[in-house]
């Protein structure tokens, strides 16, 4: 009751002022809210002061692609301080308000882990959103003879573990969210099967291996359940299963080729590419069976590689005209905005980044993108290609 | 104005049309299905799904992981691969299409007289492609190219659960380059014939 009354003597007076404003002078206006355009957002000016070696390195890579800037102190809008000798410890100042915003020191672990905690805690006291500095991704490594291995590793490529040692050709890892397995195709039984893999216990076991195609496994955010390509019914379909590859159920039925299912973060859809009227198209069929839609991503075509955000609201994909694109669209589908050339982006648990692979030289390495800023940065490579890169969430 | 009031329903009962038309659109056109000699179920008992177990994340210990081939109740183990008899056959395909040219229906007429002369033999179809096009789209696409042979095969009179697909996506190009004419050959299905192993 109070905030109507309130709403109902302040709306006049706003509106009486902004009457009055307008009468004035047009050229006073002056708009101060930050817009958040895809691709086009203006990155964070900050200052690093204090730090050295493998510390400074984690600090810029990390804030580098969760869009901050780097800038003389002066310039800043914070001014992150400290030392990295022995421990990382850090000062984050505001320079418009001057207060600091936190001072915290780390003890424990790695230097490195140290500054990506730091890193973590300034996204988070800036921003509001969760960092990616400890977070993980899984991504293939491919030598020029198409032999390849699984591997895991930090986002920023650092700290990578072979996860198969088949010398076989491989595919499509995913993993399972919220716990530390992955899910893959390999070649390995001299088919291309989906395998299960428990990154603790080192135990595997294989879901899918039927005739034809078995590739492309995609969790559902539950866990519970698994979308993927078979071809065993004469086709390359989407399909899903249980988690454990029991209970399989064929939800599209085109004779057209459908690649790469991923899941809406509700679990109610599955988005993946597929060929409409002669032409390649994003859709979407309910997890549980039924009509399937498309997704529009007007301004590019031959969309492939779809990944759903954690937060529900894009889709991002890669498009082909001549040159592979790093393109984003609502996931409701609309018009598609290019990023930066590069395939197959996987988000980051906070919506907010993408790691991809694109053209180095002839060869495929990844890279991790910010959506908002475009800044991007590539990650040290394993071996001859590395790609089908999938964030950890 | 009575033209218009007509134009809407006539429009909404198109749009019902093509709506529902779309969403029956289930019945698949030109598929054969791939009979089930693998089985996909874990937990079929003549299928040995668990594999030798691989390292724990962190362990630096891999020496007893490497690939230790994996028992299978598959039809087509067993069997020796012959990469040369069919070699010549080899069919190319436009881009990001799996039709069969007219101009390739000679070479499948070949493959499919070799295993109508040979009743043991069996055969593997491996579908490729050109590196235009993201892997796992390719990967579905060379499946679709292999498929794509198997039913014209099938038509031909050979019965298809002699015949195997495989899949390599961009992974296996007959020729590196990226230019048109690399592109051209490596947009292709490979036939390999199989023949039993003696004293099996």
């Amino acid at each position: 009751m109070k905030n109507t009354i309130a709403r109902l003597i302040v709306l006049p007076v706003v509106l009486a002022f902004a009457a009055l404003n307008f009468c004035r002078a047009q050229e006073e206006i002056n708009i101060q809210t930050e817009i958040n355009i895809l691709g086009q957002t203006k990155p964070i000016p900050v200052s690093l002061e204090g730090f050295t070696g493998e510390a400074a390195e984690v600090l810029k890579f990390d804030l580098y692609v969760q869009g901050f800037s780097f800038v003389a102190p002066e310039a800043a809008q914070y001014r992150i301080s400290g030392s990295s000798v022995g421990n990382v410890v850090g000062f984050v100042t505001d320079t418009v308000s001057r207060q600091t915003k936190f001072s915290r020191s780390y003890s424990g672990a790695s230097l490195r882990r140290q500054a990506h905690a730091f890193a973590d805690d300034i996204v988070l006291a800036i921003t509001g959103r969760k960092g990616i500095g400890q977070t993980k991704i899984a991504f293939k490594a491919q030598a020029p003879t198409g032999s390849g291995e699984i591997y895991v590793s930090d986002f920023d490529g650092h700290n990578p573990r072979e996860v198969t040692h088949d010398n076989a050709i491989v595919a499509a890892p995913a993993w399972v969210p919220g716990r530390l397995a992955v899910y893959y195709t390999s070649y390995q039984p001299g088919n291309p099967d989906i395998f299960y893999h428990n990154l603790s216990t080192g135990e595997r076991s294989k879901v899918a291996f039927f005739s034809g195609l078995n590739t492309s496994a995609s969790v559902s955010p539950d866990g519970s359940k698994l979308a993927m390509i078979l071809s065993r019914n004469g086709s390359p379909n989407v399909w899903v299963c249980n988690a454990n590859g029991t209970g399989f159920k064929q939800l599209t039925m085109s004779p057209e080729d459908e690649s790469s299912p991923c899941w809406s973060p509700d679990g109610q859809w599955i988005c993946f590419a597929t060929k409409i009227k002669s032409r390649r198209v994003l859709a979407k069929v309910p997890a549980g069976g039924g009509a399937i839609q498309r997704i529009p991503t007007s301004g590019v075509s031959n969309p492939t590689d779809p990944d759903w955000s954690p937060d529900g609201k894009w889709i991002a994909f890669t498009s082909q005209m001549g040159d592979f694109n790093i393109c984003v669209v609502p996931a409701g589908g609309g018009s598609a905005t290019v990023l930066v050339p590069g395939q197959h982006p996987s988000w980051s648990p906070n919506s907010r980044t993408l790691v991809l692979n694109r053209d180095a030289r002839g060869r495929q390495s990844l890279s991790v993108l910010d959506v908002l800023t475009k800044q991007v940065k590539d990650i040290g490579r394993i071996s001859g290609n590395d790609s089908q890169p999938a964030w950890a969430k | 104005m009575k033209t218009i009031k007509l134009i809407y329903p006539l429009a909404f009962a198109l749009a019902i049309t093509l709506a529902t038309t779309g969403c029956h659109n289930h019945k698949a056109v030109g598929v054969t299905p791939i009979p089930g000699s693998r089985s996909g179920m874990v937990g079929d008992n003549n299928n040995a799904n668990t594999l030798p177990s691989g390292d724990k994340l962190g362990s630096d210990n891999n020496a007893n992981a490497n690939g230790i081939p994996v028992a299978s109740a598959d039809t087509f183990d067993n069997m020796n691969e012959d990469r040369a008899a069919l070699a010549a056959y080899t069919i190319h395909f436009a881009f990001d299409s799996a039709a069969i040219k007219s101009a390739e229906k000679s070479n499948l007429e070949s493959v499919a007289s070799a295993l109508k002369s040979d009743a043991n033999a069996k055969l593997l179809i491996e579908g490729n492609c050109d590196d235009r096009g993201t892997e796992e789209y390719n990967r579905s696409l060379g499946e679709r190219r292999a498929l794509a042979a198997r039913e014209a095969l099938a038509k031909d009179g050979v019965d298809p659960s002699r015949i195997r697909t495989i899949s390599y996506g961009k992974d296996k190009p007959a020729d590196p380059g990226h230019d048109e004419a690399a592109w051209a050959k490596n947009r292709r299905d490979d036939f390999v014939l199989l023949h039993p192993k003696t004293g099996v």
